[in-house]
């Protein structure tokens, strides 16, 4: 335990001293700190919000909070030089201090599009000093996309996405969701129709969408007490998808984060949307 | 009249002795608490997620007041003393009072020691007006051009005041302002804005959701000079009126009855007290969400040390808000930095079980 702990703090040290000749940058927001590990930049990192959990080699950094509800102080405190922010970042005063102690504050597009993708690599790499670089990595995203899409899925299932938080608190998504949207792309129907955002589930209107698939995040099926759990739920084993028992299960970050890695979670779930 | 109420206070012929009393009793607390402030202001200003060295502390803020020093401080550190941590410990200083002066003045006018201004709909009306800016009032204020940060605390502001408004006008009947009738149609109000925040969160997606429930436990970090500059005025009135109303209030612990008929014009002074009380905690609300607990804690403490008479009281109650509230906000701000937590989780953390052992203690020493 004390010795992991040594090492965490010796990998800091590492971290910083390699850091120390480049810029000193923060990242809030996990698809953003993914693109900054993408261009090669994950020495540069000294701090990263709650949403970042990928990749795994920033796990030592310090964690400044939700991305929305930093705390000024805490942030310059490790002594930043550019922040790299979501769009939704905040609160406003906060980046507004920030900005007055001498931070760059950069504004990252932040939508879960394709569009918002490519957009946010290519603002990452121009704040980085690495226009080049990530122009380049967001043609690569852009071509592998466009493979990926290219051929015709075999089959077009409906497809709810149910956001679990425990068994209490379940919800589907509607359209202009991050959900929404990756289904579509995977080549899926989002079976839920007539509202946008998450919605509380009922079991009648469940049963009326009456989809083909579930998909669900990974630890939001674990919450819910993994598949089992999911069929028991009252409506859920009267569906196509409860008779089939056909429960997608992906990492939150990895499906809905819309970071580089989107075109993989893209051909994974394409992959396992085909019976 | 002054005098009269003043006599009010003891009415016991045995004690009656205390009437000439130049200095009430428990008088101590205000000057003792006075030096608490300071020295949890010179704390609030020192300590903090950034390691900064008392001297340049110093240096900071003799150069925030324009005077040149030849100590040298960084130009990050004299921004986080002057404009981070300067402002949140004045605001907290503030907002605490205005949170325990607002408990004082409704314990008074319920004569119940747990009433707390939360019950004539201040709070609950403006978390409605909070939650609607944030989850359908962005984009429409956002439309006419209005997309200054000051939107929501002056949402938050109006919807406090209307709400109490709406509660004192139907508790009145024949120009009669019936305290019970507050208090049931302020339950009934509370209860109105429960569904209305409900149904708020219903329509609200993912990242509205964690802003409504953010801005419900409090916090201090969006303070800067001018949300103080609106909350010492919004605090005025409560500091200015407070001698004044103090004798009347100790007259008023006799019943309304008997209080009017000593000459307490107790129609105005309930109604003047619940506006006060809310033009304080409304702005304290607007600013910095939620924060329980201190508007209860602070007056039973000063109760406790130095009995219910109001002359006291009020300033204790006041001072002692303004100590707690400064420390909690430390306490939340330092103790899992680089991350804050929210302060309204800190006082209900630390000042429920310290209640609890007050109470307790207090039962042990006068045994019924």
């Amino acid at each position: 335990m004390k010795i992991s702990k040594w090492m965490m703090a010796l990998g800091v040290v590492a971290v910083a001293a390699a850091a120390s000749a480049q810029t000193r940058v923060v990242c809030l927001g996990g698809a953003i700190t993914e693109t900054v590990w993408a261009l090669g930049r994950g020495d540069a990192v000294v701090a990263v919000d709650d949403s970042s959990v990928y990749p795994p080699g920033h796990a030592a950094l310090p964690r400044v909070g939700y991305y929305r509800m930093v705390s000024a102080e805490g942030l310059l405190s490790v002594n930043p030089e550019l922040v790299l922010a979501h769009e939704q970042s905040g609160p406003p005063e906060v980046m507004e201090q920030l900005m007055a102690a001498g931070v760059r504050v950069v504004r990252i597009p932040s939508s879960a599009t394709v569009t918002g993708l490519l957009a946010r690599v290519r603002a990452v790499g121009e704040a980085l000093g690495r226009s080049e670089a990530g122009a380049a990595l967001a043609a690569s995203l852009e071509a592998d996309l466009a493979a990926i899409t290219a051929a015709a899925p075999s089959s077009t299932p409906r497809v709810v996405f149910v956001f679990a938080r425990g068994a209490g608190t379940l919800q589907v998504s509607g359209f202009g969701t991050a959900a929404d949207e990756i289904i579509r792309l995977a080549g899926g129907v989002n079976a839920i129709e007539g509202f946008s955002g998450y919605r509380p589930l009922t079991a009648e209107a469940l049963v009326a969408a009456n989809p083909d698939v579930i998909l669900a995040t990974t630890s939001g099926l674990g919450s819910i007490g993994g598949p089992d759990a999911l069929w028991s739920i009252p409506g859920v084993a009267a569906t196509q998808a409860g008779e089939h028992r056909r429960v997608v299960a992906m990492d939150d970050l990895y499906l809905l984060g819309f970071g580089p890695r989107l075109p993989a979670a893209i051909a994974e779930l394409r992959e396992a949307l085909t019976p | 009249m002054k005098s009269a109420a003043l006599a009010l206070t003891t009415p016991a012929p045995a004690i009656i002795h205390r009437r000439h009393r130049l200095r009430p009793r428990g008088w101590w607390l205000v000057p003792v608490l006075s030096v608490a402030l300071l020295a949890v202001l010179v704390a609030a200003l020192s300590i903090g997620a950034m390691p900064i060295a008392p001297a340049a502390v110093v240096t900071a803020l003799v150069n925030a007041v324009g005077i040149e020093t030849a100590w040298a401080v960084s130009e990050r550190e004299a921004l986080v003393i002057a404009h981070i941590r300067a402002p949140r410990a004045i605001m907290g200083a503030l907002a605490g009072a205005a949170l325990a002066i607002g408990g004082v003045l409704m314990q008074a006018l319920f004569r119940n020691p747990l009433a707390d201004p939360a019950l004539v709909g201040v709070s609950s009306g403006a978390a409605v007006a909070a939650a609607t800016v944030t989850v359908i009032g962005s984009t429409f204020f956002a439309d006419l051009g209005w997309s200054s940060p000051f939107v929501l605390p002056a949402a938050a502001f109006v919807g406090g005041w209307l709400t109490v408004l709406l509660t004192l006008r139907l508790a009145r009947t024949a120009g009669h302002t019936r305290i019970e009738q507050v208090l049931l149609a302020g339950i009934a109000i509370n209860a109105l804005a429960g569904a209305a925040i409900g149904l708020l969160m219903l329509i609200a997606d993912d990242a509205q959701l964690r802003e409504v429930a953010f801005w419900s436990f409090g916090s201090l970090g969006r303070a800067d000079w001018t949300s103080i500059a609106w909350l010492a005025v919004a605090l005025l009135p409560a500091l200015a009126l407070y001698r004044l109303v103090a004798p009347w209030l100790n007259a008023l612990l006799l019943g309304e009855g008997e209080a009017a008929l000593l000459g307490v014009p107790v129609e105005r002074i309930k109604r003047g007290a619940i506006i006060v009380t809310c033009l304080a905690v409304g702005a304290t609300v607007a600013f910095t969400g939620l924060i329980g607990f201190v508007g209860l804690v602070a007056p039973h403490i000063v109760r406790l040390l130095a009995g219910p008479d109001h002359r006291v009281l009020l300033p204790a109650a006041g001072l002692l808000g303004a100590v707690l509230l400064p420390l909690a906000d430390l306490f939340a701000r330092t103790v899992a930095a680089p991350v804050e937590l929210p302060i309204g989780l800190v006082t209900a953390l630390l000042g429920a079980p310290f209640f609890l052992f007050l109470l307790l203690r207090e039962r042990r020493e006068v045994p019924r």
